[in-house]
């Protein structure tokens, strides 16, 4: 993968992260903007324009929504996979899968509805139903790509003298991670959309154009929250189409 | 050293090595040879702990393995398999360094063992050095695979069945090259193969297993001419009996060392089945041989390759019945 430096005009507009970049970036700052575009759009509606937050403000909360969200579940994902493949872990295997199974079976509106009453409204109750939905595929993930580490390698890194923790680290991890990424990336993508539910639990996201919208018939709000949720799922998927292929990059070599 | 005492390893029900015990000598090259699952590979996977025995007690220079620690007692130990294993993320530079990078080498000494390695096994350090595992042709995998075991120059080889996967061509060579730098290194190489044609060509003795025990422990000399069982006789094979005779003698061994011939000469080293093929090629019924300076060591007769040794009744019945 080329630097930006070495970039060609050419390269610039057929580059998916950066033409996502400047979309994100563009609507976010520039929807006061296109106001009229809107009323324009929708004639019958007094306010064709959500203004209650900014949605800079809006963008950042749903991002740190999502980043929390999935850190976590990154954290506690990998974790557990690595556990259930020791030979010490193996028996909690069929349990981690089941409760990771749940957690994405169950329905973030219901998690989000039963956690309210116990933790009350706002960003908390959506943190914890976005970590549990993201963590099957990234529990998932990490067991198949440990797994999928060729048996000889394994061999010979014992064989060799490595240690446990050196034979997971510097062997297992590095050629596990393309399918951990893998995990990872469909977590954060279906983040990316479930935060905007989490609007409903009064955590502000770029959901409650959404929402708002929905409730109230203005289609406009809704169109400008569909946007750049868009935008930004597209940002995050090139930004680990890029991750990706830096991390199989020896296997092009 | 390596000493086997009295030693065991069971799977549940089943016994998979029954009671060995057997010493290989500092510097030997041992060969462990038997049918599938006669146990000669959980032998060799004994000796680095990479599996545990029930029962006996295994030493290195005297040192129960049970002391060190395992991870200490490997890398001490150079250990080549099969399948390779390359790691296929690291660079065969990195591939080769692995022990000497977990030993905490200085860099400029794993870079010069490593430059070092890839010439001793024939690979170009300028073109292979920064390539990945998956740029290589098996054989290629396979001298990186060696390089690295030897990498930390370890007093002990643990080969398990290196060369199996290979063309013959590559093999062979494989096979001389091993045997070229464990005469300079003086390493003690522990080898399992079911190739006994590779047994014979490689060892300076051979353990033949079955069902878990050894059954025969001998030079290859002694395998050809005196198999301790039936067994023993059918991992010879009956084919071409008198050539695997004639490979595990050289033509120093047999030449006439007084007399004098002019023309091309083959190395005392030469083994007969190839001096006997040259013979044949070249039409004649004496070649003059020549020591490793080039000076004359006699001339080798076709009747001196014909010509039974004492010790061969025996094995010569068996390829009588061929």
């Amino acid at each position: 993968m080329t630097g930006m430096a070495g970039m060609s005009p050419r390269d610039w507009l057929t580059d998916r992260l950066m033409l996502g970049m400047v979309a994100l970036v563009a609507l976010v700052l520039g929807m006061p903007s296109l106001k009229p575009l809107f009323a324009a759009l929708y004639p019958g509606l007094d306010r064709p324009l959500y203004e209650a937050d900014s949605f800079v403000r809006l963008t950042l909360d749903h991002m740190a929504l999502v980043g929390g969200s999935s850190l976590a579940a990154i954290l506690i994902g990998t974790g557990a996979g690595i556990a259930v493949t020791r030979p010490w872990g193996r028996e909690f295997r069929g349990l981690l899968e089941t409760v990771a199974t749940m957690g994405q079976t169950f329905p973030p509106v219901a998690v989000l509805a039963l956690a309210v009453p116990v933790i009350g409204f706002g960003p908390e109750p959506a943190l914890i139903a976005l970590t549990l939905y993201a963590l099957l595929p990234v529990v998932e993930n990490t067991v198949a790509g440990l797994e999928g580490v060729a048996p000889a390698v394994l061999d010979a890194a014992r064989g060799l003298g490595m240690g446990p923790a050196e034979v997971l680290f510097r062997v297992e991890l590095p050629l596990a991670a393309p399918v951990i990424l893998a995990g990872v990336r469909t977590a954060v993508i279906i983040n990316v959309g479930t935060a905007a539910i989490a609007s409903t639990v009064g955590a502000k996201t770029l959901g409650l154009p959404i929402i708002v919208g929905l409730n109230g018939s203005n289609q406009a709000y809704v169109i400008q929250g569909a946007l750049i949720v868009a935008a930004l799922a597209v940002v995050i998927d090139a930004g680990f189409d890029r991750l990706a292929g830096w991390l199989t990059r020896w296997s092009n070599a | 050293m390596i000493q086997f005492e009295r030693v065991s390893k069971r799977f549940g029900s089943w016994t998979a090595v029954d009671t060995v015990s057997f010493t290989v000598d500092e510097g030997e090259f041992r060969v462990l040879i038997g049918p599938s699952g006669s146990g000669k590979s959980t032998v060799l996977r004994m000796i680095n702990r990479l599996i545990p025995a029930d029962g006996g007690a295994i030493r290195i220079d005297g040192e129960d393995i049970v002391s060190l620690k395992p991870e200490e007692l490997r890398r001490r130990m150079g250990y080549v398999i099969q399948s390779v294993g390359l790691f296929p993320h690291w660079t065969v530079e990195r591939n080769i360094a692995t022990v000497p990078a977990l030993l905490g080498w200085p860099k400029p000494r794993i870079r010069d063992r490593v430059t070092e390695l890839l010439e001793m096994l024939n690979l170009d350090p300028r073109r292979y050095r920064g390539a990945y595992p998956h740029q290589l042709s098996g054989g290629q995998q396979q001298r990186v695979g060696v390089a690295r075991a030897l990498a930390a120059e370890p007093r002990i080889l643990l080969m398990d069945e290196p060369f199996s996967a290979l063309d013959p061509i590559t093999r062979a060579s494989l096979q001389s090259e091993l045997s070229a730098i464990r005469h300079r290194t003086g390493t003690t190489v522990v080898f399992v193969t079911h190739d006994m044609d590779e047994a014979l060509r490689l060892a300076d003795r051979i353990a033949v297993m079955d069902h878990g025990r050894m059954i025969q422990c001998a030079t290859p000399l002694e395998i050809l001419t005196r198999p301790a069982s039936p067994l023993v006789r059918d991992l010879v094979g009956r084919e071409e009996w008198g050539l695997k005779r004639l490979a595990v003698e050289t033509a120093g061994d047999r030449a006439r060392r007084q007399e004098r011939l002019g023309g091309i000469a083959l190395p005392v080293e030469t083994p007969l089945h190839r001096a006997l093929s040259e013979m044949v090629a070249r039409g004649t019924e004496r070649l003059p041989v020549v020591d490793g300076d080039g000076r004359p060591a006699g001339v080798l007769h076709l009747s001196d390759l014909v010509r039974s040794m004492p010790d061969d009744a025996a094995g010569g019945q068996a390829g009588g019945r061929a």
